[in-house]
Parts: C-alpha cells; structure tokens; sequence
C-alpha cells in the first residue's frame, strides 16, 4: 500500500548565534490514508519542525530545510511551486495548533474565517460558503451555529476556539490533518471533547492524522503508530500497542516510566536523569548518551542508524543491533 | 485539632466589577467562595480544579499575598490576616511560595547566588558572612551544581529554574510552602526529577505542602488529601485512596475520567462533560455544577448543596451524594 504521506531522510537546520540546530536530522515518517501518526517527545526534539517543514511552513529567516523528500499523495512537496503549495495549504493538508487564539484574525468573524479557504479552494459563491460554515460549526459540536458564526474570536472560549480551528482544517475535507498539541493548552474535561471530536472526524471522513504531542495519555488514545523523537533524530517507531507493553529505546522506556499514572501509585517515579543536550555541540555518540542507564562502549563513539526490526518496528539504539540482524 | 497547621474558615476572596459612568461595583468575581479546609503538619494537602476554579486565588490568600474578602486564615493558631505590616513580615520566611514559572520571578540582572541569599540578608536570618554557604548547600540540596552559583537566571534550562524556585523558598527554612503549579511547565522527564525533589525535601525537613495542580495524576502522586474545586468552590475533599478509587461528586468522576492514560484500547467509561466551566461574574444558581452535571435534578438547580461530611474526612457538596 502507497503511503499518502512519505518522508524520505528530511534534516530541517535552523541558524541561531551559537551555531546550526539540527532541528530535524534526518527523518524518515510514513502516514497511511486513514491512519492518525503520533510524533511524541519533549520540548525541542524538532516535533514541530518535522509538522513544520511538510506544511512548507519553516520562514526562511530563521531556518530551512536542507535534504530530503516530502511525498504527499504522490507529489515531492519540496518540488511543487509556491502557488501549488498554497492551493494544497488548507485544501488538501491541513494543520490546528495549540493557541487557536493566536491563529485566528480577531476583526474577522467566525463565519468569515471558516468561509475563507472554501472560497478560496473550492470556488462556492459566498451564499453557499456561509450555509457551510454554518454547517461546519455544527458539525463540531457548538450549538446556536448561526449566532457563533456572526461572534468575534475574543467571544469564545479556549475550548470553542480549538473546535472553530478543526472546523476551520476540515472545511476542505482534506486528506491529511496535522494536529500540533491541539489539547496542550486547554483544560482536561475540554480535552476530553476535542480528542473525541477528532477520532469521530477520523472515523466517518478517514481523514489521515498526523498528530504532536508530549503526553503520552493523548498518544495511547489517538495513535495507531507512533513516532518517539529525541534531539532531531527519531529513536523509535512502533504501532501504538506494542510500544506501550514493551518499548525498547531506553529514552522510551524512560518517558513511560517517569510518566505518573492514574492509580498505580508507586511510591517514588523514576526519572530520567539529566537534561536534553545542547543542540549546538552534538557529536558523534548516541544522542541520549548521558542519560541513558544501559549504554555500551560503542555508543560513546558511533551514532546508532534506525534499524527496522521487521515487525512494523523500528529502533535507534545499539542494544538492538544484533537481535536485528541476527533476524534477518 | 492540635495537628493542624494551617486553618482555612469560610475564606472568600471577591473582586468587584465595575461598570457604568460612574465606575461603581456593579458585581463580583466570586474567586475564591466560601472554602474552608484544614491542612495537617507534615502533609501534602492538594488543590485541583480547572483553570479559573479559584484554586491559585486560594494560595495566594492564604499566605496572604492577596487581601481576603472575608473568612479566617490560621497558621499555627496566628490569625494571617490580623497581622499588622510588621508581624506579617516575621512570619513571612516560614510560609513560601512556590511559582508556576520561576523566571519571572527572578531578576535578569542579579547572579543566582544574590538572588537565593537576598531574603536571608533582608530578613537578617544569618549574617553575611554566613549567606554563601548556605546557598551552597541549599543549591546541592535542591540538585543544582553548586558552580553554577554565579551564573545569571538565562543560564538555566526550564527544570534547573523550578529548582532554583525550590531553593529559594528552601533558603528561609519554612514550615510550610505554597507550590503553585511547580510542574506544570515542565517536559515529562524533567518533572519526574522536581517531583521527587519535592517529596524528599518533604522528608528531611518534615514540610508542610499545599500543592495546587490541574494534573490529577501529579496530585495523586504526591498529595496525602486533595480538594477538588470549581468556580470558587470547594466540591469535594477526601484522603488520596478515597478520592481517586471512590470518588463521589460528579464533578470529580468526570474530571477523574478525563484523564488520558497511557495505556492504548483501554476501554474506560468516560463521562465527557458538556460545555465549559460558566463564568466565575455570574455562576449558575443552586449547584455551582448543575449546568454541566449528567444527574442534574430539579433541587439542584435552586438550592446550593451543603458542603458535608460524609464519612470521616469525606466532604462533598452533592445534593444526590
């Protein structure tokens, strides 16, 4: 089965004054129609630079990308024209962030924000963009649609927001939806809403999700697979069962431990110890080196490359390397 | 009770709204309304609820950073807000406060060093000479490298600076601490680390925590008895066990169930709460909750449920409880 995204060894570099940030190094990701992909990692691991560099979206000032291919639906994105690229953006990818508020016009109306792209893209005279907002508002669960459609940003809550934010993507009925920490900012029992209206659209419309996030709750409820980055690099790649029952990279394991978790109360958690390493001075070694607690002599010295174990999944870590290829 | 350090009674905190040309009250944020709870020495009391439930509002007024509007504030048998200028600020290095974000609390200019001895020197708690090794052993105490005491507040990384906010309120050796969202900022590594600082802090200085959260699974983690608040209200209150195996409000099912887990297809009944908390200028009538309660009844929306004890150390404010 052809994947409808397909991102081949994509290294996104941003410039900052104490030197190059290898924001995303070398990154290989696949979504399949239908599916909701989780790239799961901490502050800085190049999640959403990875989401960032398939919309197109990295300015120019402050990095780019330096290799790779973007394969969406059978077009190399990094090819297409800037013009193409518009008329995908909105129409066929699709992307919510985590402060709707900050990504919508506060002059503008609701309805007019949603009308927006379905005029844009798919030429509707504006009688029928409206009664499709309208429709949209509905659709994700506001009442009083038309009375919403006609209010200003500033009116809504955080909640109400994030739901006018994924009216807004699928308006288009896209075939990808990128989801960067759409939940992060907003309280639990609104989470719980907006993760629900998510797995409906994916259900009836087959919408394929790529979806960032840090909390690995989110991610055992969204994924069907999962991505787990660190520093740029992707250190593991699973379908989401089999990476919470037995996770394999030490970082991995690591989060799932530190994690506190609903009543299984231990008496003290595991940590992780030390702190992500500066992005400017990485070397050769294993990235997670210093904080790792079953690191061998080679990982002092050599990089370990993302080994595909054959069974849908795949590890970065030298642990692994001669199960693998004694596997094959 | 002998045991308990610090007494809450009937505390509210209202700010007016003002309106009109003429700029009068017109109305009140009811922020904090009507809460009362006791917390026992040695305990890690926690306060959850959602944004604007009141539960920060409440810190702050019991270490009296806010005025109060009415009700009582005892710490170890002292009236808070009796206190004149003077008294208040002698008893103001055994109450700390704990920040969500640290850094903004901390000056850019000032050497980290001078920022965790300033206090001790202000409040004359140790003669300068004595000042540098004392931040030298708090700061190895709260696991930050003791040869960073000279670097500047942007040196440090988000969970170095939670430790330096721990530190500093370490530096006055309180009894007790207000940490205000300690964790929330924090990567899931990183807060794994301050959240095992907090609890063995705890133990070697035998400290009192109020710890206010909106993550349940930190609280449970942590806390020894939690309140569960909502729109200025306090809704439930029981012991950890009770509260996460049992709990009795709805409200606090809701929230409970809310909870992502990291355990994929798990199957859980989860009670998916209509809507968004109302406005704390104009709550509803009755139950403060009944506007998004699935077992909403008729009695809910006109009469405000006492907030009782149900069974030792239980509380609830539930008409169906």
């Amino acid at each position: 089965m052809n994947a409808l995204v397909e991102i081949q060894n994509l290294s996104t570099y941003f410039k900052s004054e104490q030197g190059v940030v290898k924001a995303v190094d070398a990154l290989d990701l696949r979504v399949h129609e239908g599916e909701t992909v989780c790239i799961v990692g901490e502050s800085g691991c190049g999640k959403s630079a990875a989401a960032m560099s398939l919309m197109g979206l990295i300015p120019e000032a402050v990095g780019s990308i330096v290799s790779g291919e973007i394969w969406f639906a059978g077009r190399d994105l990094r090819k297409v024209s800037k013009e193409e690229m518009r008329k995908l953006r909105g129409n066929e990818l699709a992307m919510i962030f985590q402060e709707p508020m900050s990504s919508l016009n506060p002059v503008l109306t609701i309805g007019e924000q949603i009308m927006e792209p379905i005029m844009e893209h798919q030429g509707v005279s504006k009688k029928a963009a409206q009664a499709r907002a309208v429709e949209l508002i509905e659709l994700v669960g506001i009442p009083r649609a038309k009375e919403i459609a006609k209010s200003y940003p500033h009116e809504l809550s955080g909640g109400m927001l994030q739901r006018i934010m994924i009216a807004i993507a699928i308006s288009c009925n896209p075939r990808l939806l990128i989801a960067d920490e759409p939940t992060t900012a907003l309280d639990v029992t609104i989470q719980a809403q907006i993760l629900d209206l998510l797995l409906k659209i994916k259900e009836e419309s087959q919408t394929a999700i790529l979806f960032i996030t840090h909390d690995l709750g989110v991610v055992a409820e969204m994924a069907d697979h999962v991505v787990v980055m660190y520093a740029g690099k992707v250190v593991e790649v699973s379908p989401v069962v089999e990476l919470f029952e037995e996770p394999k990279h030490p970082y991995t394991q690591g989060l799932l431990r530190s994690k506190p978790v609903l009543n299984q109360r231990k008496a003290k958690l595991y940590s992780i110890p030390g702190q992500v390493p500066n992005p400017t001075t990485l070397g050769e070694s294993c990235y997670f080196l210093d904080r790792c607690d079953q690191c061998l002599d080679i990982c002092r010295v050599k990089q370990p490359p993302l080994r595909d174990g054959g069974d849908g999944r795949k590890v970065a870590c030298w642990l692994y390397e001669e199960e693998i290829t004694r596997g094959k | 009770m002998e045991n308990n350090l610090l007494e809450v009674h009937r505390l509210k905190k209202y700010y007016p709204i003002t309106g009109g040309l003429l700029g009068r009250t017109i109305g009140h944020v009811k922020a904090v309304d009507d809460v009362s709870f006791s917390i026992q020495k040695g305990e890690t009391f926690g306060l959850v609820g959602e944004s604007g439930s009141g539960k920060s509002t409440t810190g702050r007024t019991i270490l009296r950073l806010l005025e109060k509007t009415e009700g009582e504030v005892r710490f170890q048998g002292i009236d808070v807000h009796a206190l004149n200028r003077q008294e208040l600020r002698a008893l103001r290095p055994r109450m700390q406060y704990i920040f969500q974000d640290p850094y903004s609390s901390l000056n850019p200019r000032v050497r980290i060093g001078e920022a965790l001895g300033e206090a001790l020197l202000d409040h004359g708690l140790l003669p300068q000479a004595e000042v540098r090794e004392r931040v030298l052993e708090v700061m190895a105490l709260c696991g930050l490298a003791t040869y960073h005491v000279d670097r500047y507040p942007h040196e440090f990384s988000g969970g170095q600076r939670q430790r330096i906010g721990i530190a500093r309120a370490i530096m006055m050796n309180p009894d007790f601490i207000v940490a205000d969202e300690p964790v929330s900022a924090l990567d899931v590594s990183i807060q794994a680390q301050i959240i095992n600082l907090f609890a063995e802090l705890q133990e070697q200085r035998k400290l009192t925590y109020l710890f206010i959260s909106h993550d349940l699974s930190v609280v449970e983690h942590l806390c020894t008895r939690i309140g569960v608040m909502y729109l200025g209200s306090l809704l439930e209150l029981a012991p950890r066990d009770e509260l996460f195996l049992e709990p009795l409000h709805p409200y606090t099912k809701a929230l409970l169930s809310s909870v992502p887990l990291p355990i994929p297809k798990k199957k859980r009944e989860r009670i998916v709460l209509q809507g968004d908390m109302p406005s704390p200028a104009n709550p509803p009538t009755g139950c403060k909750f009944h506007t998004r309660c699935p077992y909403v009844k008729d009695i809910c929306r006109q009469e405000v449920p006492a907030f009782r004890e149900v069974s030792t150390d239980r509380f609830v404010a539930c008409h169906l409880v």
